[in-house]
C-alpha cells in the first residue's frame, strides 16, 4: 500500500507543472488544459485522502469537480471562439482590451 | 507490485505533463494530456475509486479532450507558436512561485499536519458492503449529497445556454 504522503507529493508536483504552464504559455488554449491538469491534481489527492480516511465523500466531491469541469471546458473554448473571432488571435498577450 | 506500478505510472504521467506545458504545438500538448487524463484513471484504480476512473476517461479523456481537439483545429491554431514570450520576467517569477508552492505543500505533508477523523470501515469494506464501488458512490450522491447533485443539473444547463450564445455568430444589422 502506498502511503498517502506519495499521492500528495506527486499531486503538487503535478499541480505546480499546471500553474507553471498557466504563467509561462501564451496560447490561451494550452493555459486551459493547463488549468484542466491543476483541476486532476487535486481531484487525485481527494481521492487518496478518501482512501487513507475510510471515507467516499472525497470520491462524491471529485465526481462534481469533474461536473464542474466539464460545464468550464464548455464555457471557456466558447469565450476562446468568442475572442478569436474578433481579435483574429488567442496569444494573451495581444488580447489586451482591458488594459489601461 | 502495487508499489512498482505506482512509481512507474507516476514517472509517465509528469512527464507526460511537462510535455503538456513545453511542447510548441498544441495539437501535441492535447495529446500529452490525454496520456496523462489516462494514468489519473490508474491512480484511481489503484485507490480502489473504480467509478471515478471511469468517469475519468469517460468525461476527461474521452469528451473534454475531443472538445480541445475541436477548438484547436477549428481556430487553426495547430501550427507551432512563438514560445519566448513578451515579457521575460513571466518566466523567472512562474518558476519561483512553483518552488514556494513545492515547499509550502512539501512542509505540510511531511510534518503530517492533515487532521480528519477516520471512516470505521476501509473503501475496500463500504464498496463490498454495498456490492460495488458504484452502488456505494450512488447511495452517497442520492442522499447526503442530492443537493449538490441538483446544484449541478443546474450549473450544466446554465453551461450550455452560455456556450451556446458566447459561440454563435453575430446576426448582422
Amino acid at each position: 500500500m502506498i502511503p498517502l504522503s506519495h499521492y500528495l507529493g506527486l499531486s503538487v508536483i503535478l499541480f505546480t507543472i499546471g500553474l507553471l504552464g498557466v504563467v509561462i504559455r501564451r496560447n490561451a488554449i494550452v493555459i486551459f488544459m493547463c488549468i484542466e491538469l491543476m483541476l486532476n491534481a487535486v481531484n487525485l489527492s481527494f481521492v487518496a485522502i478518501a482512501r487513507s480516511l475510510s471515507s467516499l465523500d472525497g470520491q462524491v466531491i471529485v465526481l462534481l469537480v469533474m461536473t464542474v469541469a466539464a460545464a468550464e471546458a464548455a464555457v471557456g473554448l466558447a469565450i476562446i471562439i468568442s475572442i478569436f473571432r474578433t481579435k483574429g488571435t488567442i496569444n494573451v498577450d495581444e488580447i489586451n482590451l482591458l488594459k489601461w | 507490485m502495487e508499489g512498482i506500478i505506482f512509481y512507474i505510472i507516476a514517472l509517465v504521467t509528469i512527464v507526460a505533463a511537462l510535455r503538456v506545458v513545453m511542447g510548441r504545438n498544441a495539437v501535441h500538448s492535447a495529446l500529452w494530456l490525454v496520456l496523462v487524463f489516462f494514468c489519473f484513471g490508474a491512480f484511481y484504480v489503484l485507490l480502489q475509486a473504480e467509478f471515478v476512473a471511469a468517469i475519468q476517461v469517460i468525461v476527461y479523456a474521452g469528451a473534454i479532450m475531443v472538445l480541445f481537439l475541436f477548438v484547436i483545429m477549428l481556430l487553426r491554431v495547430d501550427r507551432p507558436e512563438e514560445l519566448p514570450p513578451k515579457h521575460r520576467s513571466q518566466r523567472v517569477v512562474g518558476v519561483l512561485l512553483g518552488i514556494a508552492l513545492l515547499i509550502g505543500v512539501g512542509v505540510t505533508v511531511a510534518v503530517d499536519l492533515l487532521p480528519g477523523k477516520s471512516g470505521e470501515k476501509s473503501i475496500e469494506a463500504l464498496n463490498t458492503l454495498s456490492g460495488g464501488n458504484t452502488q456505494a458512490l450512488a447511495e452517497k450522491l442520492f442522499t447526503d449529497y442530492l443537493l449538490h447533485f441538483e446544484a449541478t443539473s443546474a450549473l450544466l444547463l446554465a453551461a450550455i445556454v452560455g456556450a451556446v450564445i458566447l459561440a454563435k455568430r453575430k446576426e448582422e444589422k
